[in-house]
């Protein structure tokens, strides 16, 4: 445990301050965004395509489950992604429209 | 050479992510925050496809299945998210979140097979506990997500309806204990015996999500679905964790935490614990309808639409009170042709949003600027409620839990506590509504047996043609 600790000492250090930085970022969202906000953070999770991307290039041609899943999970993260973000700029243009107004 | 470039996008790619989520909670920058943060994530999808290799410089192949996927994906989301309706916007943010967590899943499962693929060679003594672990994390957490995120998505698209048993708050933390139990042993006992095992625990963290969400009631499912988010956000930082990917653990990570701060700022515009949220039944009805059963026979005072458009039309001030029946009917355009027409006629029209108003805090924001009623209209709980006592005529569109008097004086109630729009201190009070059905939370609402209060029955959107026609009329 304690091995494993330091050999991931980087990456717990990032986790911890991502952890503090993502509360103190959004801490003082207004309640009118917190539909826009939740879609938007729904969109950024949607960063798990790059694993996607890569176990479909690393899958090799005759593993066929690792290509059908991998060739799943890039369309579904795909999907996140596009419909994620797509979603929340159609909700906060209506925010924009309000505004000029 | 690539790979130090690939690093460089990582990072840019991270800092979009943080000045997106930064600048998506605040009014003027939230749509310019959200392009910046997919800027960034094209920009690292994109990096990953072409600079990305492993320690001995094997660089990706299959391009054709990396591109066919990202254009079926792209497309469909793409097409999907323009076509839907603003009324149906939380159950497709639900939808999303759900393929989000079924590929953190994926990616686990093949990570699995690889992994002990190449340890069935060499025997299983090298393999890391850590690694092993953190590929099971994002297998249960993603699992879990996905299968919640479905049933929120028919719950709020009205195909699924709410199922809870007895001691399901039991069978559920069994079941809980039983897919940690088993991971706890594939890692540290077992890592040789593993591949049945972890398919059971992926098919019981399926379950598992699935009766976690089942009982939780309509009301409540905007908490849920964020709480998923974060959940989503945590199986992709384990991706990030797995292939030492900075780009997906920040954001995953962010999101996570984020997430997790959202959820219990919208429990909090609730006056509700998450715990509450996730234990308690709310909607189920059951011992505490009893003031409902009574109610019932209670007589209500009925308007017809010609009457209110007098009153509306005589009166100094009139406050709209809009809920998730409004945006059903779509009336939200509508209703800003009676505002135009009454302030025509010299009438100070505002309109009090709940922060729970509609199936998400602050949808009901969205749907009315989608009708260009324009912001400083747009009064809040404490506002509303200093100005409710000045007001001659409250008009309730479709709303029903969000201003029930029971909240504040009836301590029995499931909802007392929660902050309420206190529409009964205005001179009149007026209930648009398609029949006497109680709301989300299941519960008998007094406003309509109240003194000041009268009905009209009927779709929300029909209601009010008739009410502008007769303003007209006058």
């Amino acid at each position: 445990m304690l091995e494993w600790i330091q050999s991931n000492q980087q990456i717990i250090y990032i986790v911890l301050l991502m952890i503090f930085l993502g509360i103190e970022v959004i801490g003082r969202v207004p309640s009118v965004l917190h539909t826009p906000l939740m879609s938007g953070a729904n969109a950024i999770h949607g960063v798990v395509i790059i694993g996607a991307i890569i176990v479909m290039g690393k899958a090799e041609s005759g593993n066929y489950l690792a290509l059908i899943l991998g060739f799943l999970a890039v369309i579904l993260g795909a999907l996140n992604v596009a419909g994620g973000f797509v979603v929340t700029d159609r909700m906060l243009e209506m925010f924009k429209q309000k505004k000029s107004k | 050479m690539s790979q130090s470039i690939l690093t460089l996008i990582y990072i840019i790619a991270s800092v979009t992510f943080i000045l997106g989520l930064k600048m998506l909670s605040s009014p003027t920058t939230a749509r310019k925050g959200n392009l910046v943060a997919a800027f960034g994530m094209v920009l690292a999808i994109i990096g990953t496809i072409f600079l990305y290799h492993d320690d001995e410089g094997n660089y990706l192949h299959n391009h054709l299945w990396i591109f066919g996927g990202l254009a079926i994906g792209t497309l469909l989301g793409w097409i999907v998210a323009k076509k839907v309706k603003m009324t149906a916007m939380p159950e497709m943010v639900s939808l999303f979140n759900g393929m989000g967590g079924a590929c953190a899943a994926m990616i686990s499962l093949i990570e699995f097979n690889h992994l002990s693929h190449l340890h069935a060679e060499s025997g299983f003594s090298g393999m890391s506990h850590g690694i092993l672990g953190i590929i099971l994390l994002g297998l249960i957490i993603g699992s879990i997500s996905f299968a919640g995120s479905m049933i929120a998505w028919g719950k709020l698209n009205g195909s699924i309806k709410d199922f809870s048993f007895k001691g399901q708050t039991i069978i559920n933390l069994l079941f809980l204990f039983f897919i940690l139990a088993i991971a706890t042993f594939v890692i540290f006992i077992r890592p040789d015996a593993t591949r049945i095992l972890v398919y059971i625990i992926f098919i019981l963290a399926l379950v598992y999500g699935l009766f976690f969400v089942m009982p939780i009631g309509g009301a409540d499912m905007p908490v849920v679905i964020s709480l998923l988010n974060s959940f989503t956000g945590v199986a992709a930082a384990s991706g990030g964790f797995l292939y030492n990917n900075k780009a997906m653990l920040t954001g995953g990570i962010l999101v996570g935490a984020a997430g997790t701060l959202l959820t219990i700022l919208m429990t909090k515009a609730m006056n509700r614990s998450i715990m509450n949220v996730l234990v308690g039944n709310f909607g189920g009805g059951g011992t505490v309808g009893t003031a409902a059963g009574a109610g019932g026979a209670q007589p209500v005072k009925e308007i017809n639409a010609s009457d209110l458009a007098i009153s509306l039309n005589y009166s100094k001030s009139v406050v709209i009170v809009p809920g998730y029946g409004l945006a059903v009917a779509q009336a939200q355009k509508t209703c800003k042709e009676l505002e135009d027409t009454l302030e025509a006629n010299g009438v100070e029209v505002k309109y009090a949003i709940h922060p729970v108003a509609g199936r998400m805090p602050g949808h009901m924001n969205v749907l009315l600027a989608e009708a260009n009623v324009p912001y400083p209209k747009l009064i809040d709980l404490e506002e509303a409620n200093d100005m409710l006592k000045d007001t001659d005529v409250v008009l309730v569109l479709g709303a029903n839990d969000v201003v029930n008097p029971a909240a504040k004086d009836d301590p029995s109630s499931p909802i007392y506590g929660m902050p309420v729009l206190e529409v009964w201190n205005a001179k009149m009070v007026v209930v648009v509504k398609r029949s006497m059905s109680s709301g989300y939370a299941g519960i008998d609402n007094p406003l309509f047996y109240h003194d000041k209060t009268k009905m009209l029955f009927g779709d929300a959107k029909k209601v009010l043609q008739d009410i502008v026609t007769e303003v007209k009329a006058l």
